[in-house]
């Protein structure tokens, strides 16, 4: 038996996920006393990289440009039988919720997605995850033999042991031709996207104005972070839908989250509280966020975000 | 067309989250139950726009006891035509994607349309549990859909971006923000949605797969540390050196 873990790639380069999966799933592996094994689509240049975390044995699917998620999942869950996997896992985020259902049902698993720990074998399998978007965590049990489970995006802090070399292996099952024709990907370039972030900026209505976000665009570039919206500024289309962070938008769990003019509605809390720091700027003592925050400065966000973009740039030059 | 949109009852999103018997079970006193938001604001009103356009009917298709038929009026209240609700406690993702499949295998659906995920336990993968069930194709956080005969153009929402697909029906879609607009019923179609039918039938026997064994709250914030606009230098030092997130 072992434990298997789709890696993720795009352009032949693995997606900062992956690091994070690797070590997780051989984490795992050694709480469950099983082999870990790396599944991926195509080339990946720089799959050794995954050698710090201890992963040593990848299976390469051949890509296919006819592929689609289900073809994708049949070939993954081939791979997972081929293997004997008992547990397999996935990112949570677009990739992983597309291919997790099909890979489940193939393998008569049982499924837990969005889990935030490492599974525990002291009474039997259990593993957390968050519930009620946030503002709670769940510890289950899984009782299939076969379990498939998708891992939120920082969860665990992926740390290198000594270096091992990875062993690709091109697998023989092939990814067959399947019925979704995918016509054109638009991505915003340079960004790492909200799920994966370790820093966001993230503004609100008390930006008044759409034609105010410069500033917060420089901060955000300054300190290298994704930028994030509160959901009015969504639903009146100052900012775009997928920046919308909250309860009816993006779950996220940042190390740093700087929220800039946004009261802090339960709704928006729940989908950001799991940051491991939260910044505050609103012009409003009473405005909810603070009492989530760890520090507040309660000041107009026009004079005080300059101020923290300058103070930030100072700091990165030196 | 024909349509099955699956609707859950989550709890209202200002809910106060407390459990019972010893933070093994959630605390039902005093919570409002509403239609969870993406099936109801995305997937049911897209579905009604379609048939709006090409004629057809919308079904909704819930999992879980009698109780639940009020929440399951709020979605014949917002215009689907009839409702069939499986006779069950909603166990699992599995069980209730089982469930569904189970109906949905004996009804010719040209779509399905499921939420993207539920508020309260986020899963994000009934959809595709449901599609694997009946081996239909399977589009996730649907953010644009458009039909031209059998063949369905659709917008995805990726990390940080789109993806455009097309496929030919019958599918199964998870629908996020962007999809439609919410409609808030009128006083006539919270009366007329009581004479709408709901069919409830049996559901089918599945093994347990998960169960919650113990729920906890996540650990507050120690307190929030003031700094004033001035000191910006100082808020860098300690995001730095105390958060150590810099």
């Amino acid at each position: 038996m072992s434990v298997l873990v789709y890696i993720e790639a795009q352009n032949g380069k693995l997606r900062k996920a992956s690091h994070e999966l690797a070590y997780y799933a051989v984490k795992s592996a050694a709480i469950l006393g099983l082999d870990c094994c790396g599944v991926v689509v195509g080339d990946c240049a720089d799959i050794q990289d995954l050698g710090q975390y201890g992963l040593t044995q990848v299976e390469q699917l051949a890509p296919n440009a006819n592929g689609d998620n289900m073809t994708i999942a049949a070939a993954v869950a081939g791979v997972a039988q081929a293997k004997s996997a008992s547990l397999v896992i996935f990112g949570h985020n677009s990739i992983g919720k597309s291919l997790l259902p099909s890979v489940a049902v193939k393998l008569s698993a049982g499924t837990l997605s969005g889990v935030n720990s490492l599974p525990s074998t002291d009474n039997g399998f259990t593993i957390s995850k968050t519930v009620f978007s946030g503002k709670a965590i769940a510890t289950y049990e899984m009782h299939t033999p076969v379990k498939v489970i998708s891992l939120m995006g920082n969860s665990v802090k992926p740390e290198s042991s000594e270096v091992e070399n990875v062993t690709i292996n091109n697998s023989d099952i092939q990814i067959a031709d399947g019925t979704i024709k995918v016509i054109e990907t638009r991505r915003e370039d340079g960004t790492v996207p909200l799920p994966e972030a370790e820093l966001v900026v993230s503004a609100g209505r008390g930006m008044k104005a759409p034609d105010n976000w410069p500033i917060i665009d420089e901060l955000a570039e300054v300190l290298g972070a994704t930028t994030a919206c509160s959901r009015p500024v969504a639903d009146i289309g100052w900012r775009p839908h997928h920046e919308h962070v909250g309860q009816t938008g993006v779950a996220i769990r940042p190390n740093l989250y700087i929220a800039i003019g946004i009261s802090g509605a339960i709704q928006h809390l729940a989908g950001v509280n799991s940051s491991k720091t939260i910044v505050v700027i609103n012009k409003d003592p009473e405005a909810p966020f603070f009492k989530a925050a760890d520090y507040g400065v309660c000041a107009d966000l026009f004079d005080v975000v300059p101020k923290l973009t300058a103070a930030l740039r100072k700091f990165k030059e030196n | 067309m024909k349509i099955l949109v699956c609707i859950s009852k989550t709890p209202e999103t200002t809910a106060k989250i407390t459990f019972t018997d010893g933070d093994t079970k959630f605390n039902e006193d005093g919570v409002q139950y509403i239609l969870n938001p993406y099936d109801e604001w995305y997937a049911l009103v897209r579905a009604l726009e379609l048939v709006e356009a090409n004629g057809g009917e919308v079904v909704l298709g819930h999992v879980g006891p009698a109780a639940n038929d009020s929440i399951i009026r709020k979605g014949l209240a917002v215009g689907a035509h009839r409702a069939v609700r499986i006779d069950a406690d909603p166990l699992s993702a599995e069980m209730v994607a089982k469930q569904i499949a189970s109906h949905a295998a004996t009804e010719n659906y040209d779509l399905i349309l499921c939420g993207k995920e539920t508020i309260d336990y986020n899963g994000a993968i009934i959809g595709g549990l449901i599609a694997a069930e009946l081996t239909l194709p399977y589009v996730s956080f649907v953010s644009h859909l458009e039909v031209s005969g059998s063949e369905f153009t659709l917008t995805r929402d990726i990390e940080g971006g789109v993806e455009v697909s097309k496929v030919n029906g019958p599918i199964v879609i998870s629908a996020s923000k962007g999809l439609a607009e919410q409609r808030i019923p009128k006083m006539k179609d919270i009366m007329m949605s009581k004479r709408k039918p709901i069919d409830v039938i049996e559901a089918v026997s599945t093994d347990p797969t998960t169960t919650i064994i113990k729920y906890s709250l996540p650990q507050g914030k120690q307190g929030v540390k003031m700094l004033g606009p001035d000191d910006m230098d100082e808020l860098v030092r300690l995001l730095n050196e105390e958060a150590k997130v810099l």
